[in-house]
């Protein structure tokens, strides 16, 4: 075996240990987000022009992602139609979040209540995922509010699920059973015991509960009851680019589908690694 | 001194196999208690119920005839499987002073290092582990200590240390000892006097 050298600089990062590298890979993603979410606010509505006489262009330097049939630029609407997304994500991810939350302290109470959570978790996760956003979405009106309301009203069955099988877990731990023998109170094992493997829990959660919300709201966009057709939505993007797919146009669904599915990714690398960190057992190997 | 005595403990499952059936015995806090039995006869099950960690069973357990307090359990089981009762996500220092806060010296005498304290339980050995959880149980407001198979994963010679260290200080402290075990040398070396438990499990 070789020894490793310090000389190799490159190479620094692939000589680091998980940890650091963990780190390294967060900030980068985070920093890759935040800067796409921040943009797509600086766009502002008049630099997506229709101009004719530069429709349709191919990918180049100056329209880096193409222009579609009235001249707009590709990459300036993918940027602001992936900032509504986050945004639509992260509203519908609070909201499910807090439902979560509540449902799975309330399992904690009793058998019959646990009993109750388990049945609405099934129930709510038997029912076709797309189809139930599909009717909540309508059933609130549609729009940026209804795709919130619908994505963020079906997608807490997960998260609950594991909270609930969480708290269960540490309630009948050796742990918490010794703790009640040295005399502390139950407010005392819930702050200290339960609380911060939950919250853990809780924040790998949300941050999952990401790719999959914004993965809906652009799916639910693209079959037409979802954001109105103004709004730059990448479902709305993707759903106009099929009628000139045939043409040969494919830069219009190709560079907009690649953007969503990097987000995705990324938000689902960020989640694994805070998991990992937050987890003693990952965290220091 | 204290009288720990027992009476008429009963536990099963379920209706089909009685686990416990009508276990008394006494002993004071001067005496160190050896249990043996066979695997699987329902030693760490009595230990549970000693200890609190069952509360479903039949029978009194009392200290000086007066029933065991609520809040702090006198009667403190150290168990087989130290990390089991750690939370994995506390360092071994909060660990630790969840139950009380030991001087120096006992800590020494258990060899428990200083560095140890900012580590996860998932970084110490068992052994390591194990000093940690006979420390947690020795606590100023114990008065009876259940040690079960305490020292099952040591070799001879930290079984040694560790059994001196706890006799010493239980001396000290006038806390009883009843160790359970399915090693008769190790019970006859460290005990006062022997329970066979299929015979306290009989009727």
């Amino acid at each position: 075996m070789k020894t490793t050298k310090k000389t190799n600089k490159p190479w620094t990062l692939y000589h680091a240990n998980l940890r650091t590298k963990t780190l390294v890979i967060i900030s980068i993603s985070s920093i890759l987000l935040i800067s796409i979410f921040l943009s797509s606010y600086l766009i502002k509505p008049d630099s997506i022009i229709t101009n004719f006489t530069s429709a349709n262009q191919m990918p180049s330097l100056e329209h880096l992602f193409g222009t579609d049939w009235m001249g707009r630029d590709m990459f300036t609407r993918t940027i602001s139609g992936l900032g509504l997304s986050i945004g639509v994500g992260a509203f519908a991810s609070l909201i499910s979040t807090f439902i979560a939350i509540v449902l799975g302290l309330f399992s904690s109470f009793n058998k019959f209540t646990d009993e109750l959570v388990a049945g609405i978790i099934d129930l709510f996760s038997s029912i076709p995922h797309i189809l139930l956003i599909i009717l909540v979405s309508i059933s609130f009106g549609g729009g940026f509010y209804g795709v919130i309301m619908g994505v963020g009203l079906t997608h807490w069955t997960p998260l609950a699920r594991v909270l609930r099988a969480e708290i269960k877990k540490i309630k009948t731990s050796k742990y918490v059973k010794l703790s009640k023998e040295f005399g502390k109170s139950k407010l005392w094992i819930a702050k200290n015991h339960m609380l911060p493997l939950v919250i853990s829990q809780i924040i790998v959660g949300v941050i999952l509960m990401f790719p999959h919300a914004i993965m809906h709201e652009a799916s639910i966009t693209f079959l037409g009851f979802g954001l109105s057709p103004h709004q730059p939505a990448i479902g709305i993007i993707l759903a106009e680019s099929m009628n000139y797919l045939t043409s040969g146009f494919w830069w219009l669904a190709f560079y907009p589908g690649l953007s969503l599915l990097l987000v995705v990714l990324i938000f689902d690398l960020i989640g694994e690694n805070i998991n990992k960190l937050l987890n003693p057992q990952s965290a220091q190997t | 001194m204290d009288t720990l005595k027992i009476e008429n403990i009963k536990f099963q499952y379920n209706n089909k196999q009685k686990i416990l059936s009508n276990i008394s015995f006494e002993m004071k806090s001067n005496q160190i208690i050896g249990l043996f039995g066979d695997s699987g006869s329902g030693k760490t099950t009595l230990c549970k119920i000693l200890t609190g960690f069952l509360k479903k069973y039949k029978g009194t357990i009392n200290i000086n005839d007066e029933k065991v307090p609520t809040g702090f359990n006198p009667i403190q089981l150290i168990y087989q499987h130290p990390e089991k009762i750690m939370n994995p996500r506390w360092n071994m220092e909060r660990i630790l002073h969840e139950s009380w806060i030991p001087s120096k010296e006992i800590l020494d005498s258990f060899g428990i290092k200083n560095e140890w304290f900012k580590r996860f339980p998932s970084e110490l050995s068992g052994g390591e582990l194990q000093r940690f959880s006979i420390l947690r149980a020795i606590n100023p407001k114990t008065k009876f200590i259940i040690a079960d198979e305490i020292t099952t994963m040591l070799d001879s010679v930290t079984q040694v240390q560790i059994w001196n260290a706890i006799i010493k200080h239980c001396q000290k402290q006038d806390i009883g000892i009843l160790a359970v075990s399915h090693d008769k040398l190790l019970l006859e070396t460290v005990c006062d006097d022997i329970i066979y438990f299929n015979e306290l499990n009989k009727s």
